[in-house]
């Protein structure tokens, strides 16, 4: 996209009733939105027992992610600004109850009532003021802070976002930890500007063992870890055997530059073919 | 807007002590058919308000559920289906939801309840 849409009008007018339906018939819109549904309900972490859980969809706009929701056997409660999206998610016949409301309002529910939270491609516009009234900092300590409370123990909400800015990014997490949550950034393929998708991980009353880890493209690559975002990430087994590694290591060894070859070839350069040769020990002529 | 949703609904308006439950005004009431699962039942029934909920099925034109809440509901077949019935399958389409404190009226269209406050109010 070449212009952020909450950088051109608050999203009650911009997603007015062309723009909803635009949206939801642009295919490509709903499968991306459903493959990222998908990917935040596996991060929900819910338990496998096949009992339906209540989930909250926050931002929920056409529905796109709450058929996913329904696909997956869960009942859930959709919120958004937007009344025109609220209507095409009507006329879709989703299975989730609606409502029109602001999540920088706070949520209005009771403590305690949901299972799990999941919002795709909405927190960010909490962080745009659009009315004189508006302060991003006090709309995102009222949703945060209602959503802590209605979250039973051992919830999880999961958000996926598009930050404009890694100010962005730590206002929204920053916001978060004070409201009591825990946990941080699952980053999916971190390397492609185009497929690279960020997860917010948020935990309410207990902190897990191991933050699930964000998708690669390939299985060597482990250089760059998810937790290089935030220092409240539980850093998995896999990362501390291998700071030691580096600190005992003299100089840049073949795996760096095999690793770094390989960045270069995803990036599309041209790269000479990985041999024996690589890598290997010059005399210091060289 | 089904009951499930209207038990967890509470007046979000700044200053408000008990907004719950939420009254309703019921002008137009339908019904939809969704398969019967205990296992979900079972699950929600700890986190359900039933005088709450009771009072809500009734301005549905629902008053088969029992006034208080029964101690051994998890094996009970047909109460979990008047529960199954008065939580997923009645659904408030047109109306408003009253908060009890202050009276302010959130209009119900479509089945879409508007939790919209304005700028005093939060």
């Amino acid at each position: 996209m070449s212009t952020r849409p909450e950088l051109l009008a608050p999203p009650e007018i911009f997603y007015d009733d062309s723009e909803a339906r635009k949206y939801t018939s642009s295919s490509r819109i709903v499968e991306i939105q459903a493959r990222l549904s998908e990917r935040a309900l596996e991060l929900l972490a819910l338990p496998e027992d096949d009992v339906p859980r209540f989930l909250l969809d926050i931002g929920c706009g056409s529905g796109l992610s709450g058929e996913t929701i329904s696909e997956n056997g869960h009942h859930w409660i959709g919120l958004d600004i937007s009344a025109s999206m609220l209507n095409v998610a009507v006329e879709r016949e989703v299975e989730g109850d609606l409502l029109l409301g602001d999540m920088g309002q706070g949520l209005g529910l009771r403590a305690g009532v949901i299972d799990g939270a999941i919002s795709i491609s909405a927190v960010q516009w909490l962080c745009n003021a659009d009315k004189s009234s508006h302060e991003p900092r006090l709309r995102l300590k009222a949703f945060f802070g209602s959503l802590y409370r209605c979250l039973s123990r051992g919830a999880r909400a999961v958000f996926q976002v598009y930050p404009e800015s890694i100010a962005q990014r730590e206002l929204i997490l920053g916001q978060a930890l004070k409201a009591g949550f825990g946990g941080g950034l699952v980053v999916d393929y971190p390397h492609s500007t185009k497929k690279r998708k960020e997860f917010l991980v948020l935990t309410c009353g207990s902190v897990p063992t191991s933050i699930n880890d964000g998708h690669k493209d390939s299985d060597d690559d482990d250089d760059d870890s998810e937790d290089e975002e935030n220092g409240m990430v539980c850093v998995s087994d896999r990362n501390r055997p291998r700071k030691k590694q580096r600190t005992n290591k003299k100089g840049k060894g073949r795996e760096w530059v095999l690793r770094k070859k390989e960045q270069s070839r995803r990036k599309g350069n041209d790269v000479p073919a990985d041999s024996k040769y690589t890598a290997r020990k010059r005399k210091s002529r060289f | 807007m089904r009951l499930i949703t209207h038990n967890m609904l509470s007046c979000n308006i700044k200053g408000v002590a008990n907004g719950f439950p939420l009254k309703i005004e019921a002008e137009s009431v339908i019904e939809k058919e969704v398969d019967f699962n205990p296992d979900f039942l079972r699950h929600m029934f700890a986190k359900i308000e039933w005088k709450a909920l009771v009072e809500a099925a009734r301005s549905l034109g629902y008053s088969e559920l029992p006034e208080d809440s029964p101690a051994a509901a998890a094996e009970d077949e047909s109460l979990l289906k008047k529960l199954h019935h008065a939580l997923l399958e009645l659904h408030l389409e047109e109306g408003a939801l009253v908060c009890p404190e202050t009276g302010r009226r959130f209009p119900v269209t479509r089945g879409i309840p508007n939790m919209l406050l304005h700028e005093d109010e939060v």
